[in-house]
């Protein structure tokens, strides 16, 4: 039938394209693999795996000059798990509320005001944080957890503004919308027929999203956490506003701090020689955390829609 | 005499309407379902068949949008009455749906125990119970090697059994079945069928099915719903040798539906 070999062609067509897209992608992703590996070659020979764990980053030229990545590693990982503490907790339950709760003429309106967070350039959370909520920081929320908490080793110190607690919060802000959208859409992907099943079986509304509806959807909203991870590992403005931009590996909030986007955007303007490869393996590094903590993510949102959902088999 | 009735019937319904937003699907429904006793429930798709099971253990009102007016009386107390708790209703009458629906994410034995589970309860001998209850669903021999794999590896006919196993451990009253082998083969049907007629004496049970011979088999009273009316109830033998109202005559002898 010729109806058929036409609708072989546009499906093979089809598929053609989306696999040249698909390829592109990763041939992209090598090209900047590779040309980051190429510009910071010098580092990466001179240093090694040393460069991972170095404390110490001098530019000057001379002989005390050296490169080493961690303290920025552990700025960008401190920043962005405090954030995900922050933020995980609060989007998970937008997206329940939104999902599960709220009666039906709330939950569009709701889900578009926080995927509004998401469109606001970052620039502009960096403002915000600094001339607003920096300001209640000091004045409110510091001298309380000092005084509380300061006896832990995460609160000591002097609150000075522009720390990691002010940079994270701000993170908190922005990681929220990307993972309670992708948590809600998640738990829209969760049969209906799971929740009459509880339902009838004479379970609460909470004990159907807990028992039922939470599980099943368990391994997509990691995947949604860890998407939310990626954004605040990369994220670079809002960061490099806040943070402080000195470089230390305290474990106390109120300590300023380098992440690795904040450092590249810093130094890489006026970046030279060695400094400028130091500046490119920093990139490298951040790029494949990032890339590695997506593809995780996906793996994950991917599967819960092929979960063996509402059974089939006959 | 009206006691006497409220212990003849489990399940009374009276003049019960429901809507879906504005479209109205349940106009005045007015029957009893008789203690430990089966009754079908037939009538062209669309009818209002699984909306009215679905307000007798209070599932309708689920659906967003939807609503149900009337009185439904389980052992002779309003379900509908203000101050009623729908969850309370909900573990006395349990409920077997089309799509055979195990938790995917539980073992067949947390499955089984899962009523129990999301309502709090506790129970000395879990295992007994598992044993018991998949048992009575006839699905014990098949599973009992297995209990800890995912109650979704089973096979269809398999995992209604285990929701059939699910809805008895938590010990209801009723129980109401939405064309409970519409997605099952000849044999799992033949299976199913076998165990409402074990059920049969134990549970007041309600079923939903689309296929006539089914009712014949396993039912004492059938309902003929037509158009969101109940047109005719009576024992079953009645209804299908000698129905007294020609719309059920022209359904039974697949005229229409
Ligand atoms: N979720 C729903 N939303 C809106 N209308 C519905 C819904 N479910 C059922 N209806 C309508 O209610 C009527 C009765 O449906 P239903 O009780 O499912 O019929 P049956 O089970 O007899 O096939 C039908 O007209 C159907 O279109
Ligand atoms: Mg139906």
């Amino acid at each position: 039938m010729p109806g058929w070999r036409i609708g072989n062609l546009g499906d093979r067509l089809f598929r053609g394209i989306a696999a040249t897209f698909a390829t592109i992608i990763v041939v992209v992703l090598l090209v900047i693999a590779v040309a980051l590996t190429q510009a910071s070659r010098e580092t990466l020979s001179a240093y090694g795996f040393g460069f991972v764990v170095g404390q110490d980053w001098n530019p000057v030229e001379g002989a005390n000059e050296v490169y080493g990545a961690l303290p920025f590693v552990w700025g960008t990982l401190v920043t962005s798990f405090l954030a995900l503490a922050l933020a995980v907790p609060i989007s998970v339950g937008i997206a329940v509320f939104i999902a599960e709760l709220a009666p039906e003429w709330i939950r569009t309106p709701t889900g578009f005001v926080v995927e509004l967070l998401a469109a606001v350039p970052s620039v502009i959370y960096g403002l915000w944080g600094f001339f607003v909520l920096r300001p209640v920081l000091i004045e409110h929320v510091d001298p309380a957890l000092s005084r509380w908490l300061g006896f832990l080793p995460f609160f000591r110190g002097a609150p000075l503004g522009n720390d990691v607690l002010l940079a994270s919060v701000v993170l908190a802000i922005m990681i929220l919308p990307t993972i309670s959208s992708v948590s809600r859409e998640i738990l829209r992907a969760v049969p209906n027929t799971l929740r009459e099943a509880a339902l009838a079986l004479g379970a609460t509304k909470w004990e159907m999203i807990r028992s039922v509806v939470l599980p099943y959807a368990k391994s997509g909203l990691t995947g949604a956490v860890i998407l939310g991870l990626g954004r605040a590992l990369g994220e670079t403005m809002a960061v490099t506003m806040l943070v402080g931009n000195k470089p230390s590996m305290s474990l106390s909030v109120f300590e300023p701090a380098a992440t690795m986007a904040s450092i590249i955007a810093n130094q890489y303007p006026e970046a030279q020689g060695r400094q400028h490869s130091a500046l490119t393996e920093i990139g490298l590094l951040l790029f494949a955390l990032t890339l590695v903590l997506n593809i995780l993510a996906r793996l994950l949102v991917w599967r819960v829609g092929r979960l063996p959902g509402d059974a089939g088999r006959a | 005499m009206e006691a006497d009735d409220d212990k003849r019937y489990k399940v009374r319904a009276i003049d019960l309407h429901a809507w879906f937003g504005t479209s109205h699907s349940l106009k005045g429904i007015t029957m009893d379902l008789v203690d430990r006793h089966v009754t079908a429930i037939i009538g062209p798709s669309g009818c209002g068949k699984s909306t009215f099971i679905r307000c007798l253990n209070r599932m309708h009102e689920v659906v967003s949008g939807a609503r149900a007016e009337g009185t439904v009386l389980l052992d002779g107390e309003n379900i509908y009455a203000s101050g009623i708790d729908a969850v309370l209703v909900r573990r006395r009458v349990g409920m077997v749906f089309q799509k055979p629906n195990p938790f995917p994410t539980m073992t067949i034995r947390d499955n089984v125990l899962a009523g129990l589970k999301l309502n709090g309860l506790r129970t000395r001998d879990p295992d007994a119970l598992v044993e018991r209850c998949l048992r009575q669903s006839a699905l014990w021999e098949e599973v009992k090697e297995q209990l800890h794999k995912s109650g979704a590896s089973l096979s269809g006919g398999q995992q209604q059994r285990l929701c059939i196993a699910r809805t008895l451990a938590l010990e209801p009253e009723v129980i109401l079945m939405d064309e409970p082998c519409s997605a099952l083969d000849p044999i799992a049907t033949a299976k199913i069928e076998e165990l409402i007629h074990e059920l049969r004496g134990k549970y007041t049970i309600a079923i939903v099915t689309h296929s006539m011979q089914q009712a014949a088999r396993v039912s004492d009273f059938t309902a003929f719903f037509y158009l969101g009316e109940l047109i005719e109830y009576g024992d079953t033998d009645s209804i299908f040798t000698k129905p007294s109202n020609p719309r059920t005559e022209d359904y039974l002898t697949g005229r229409f539906g």
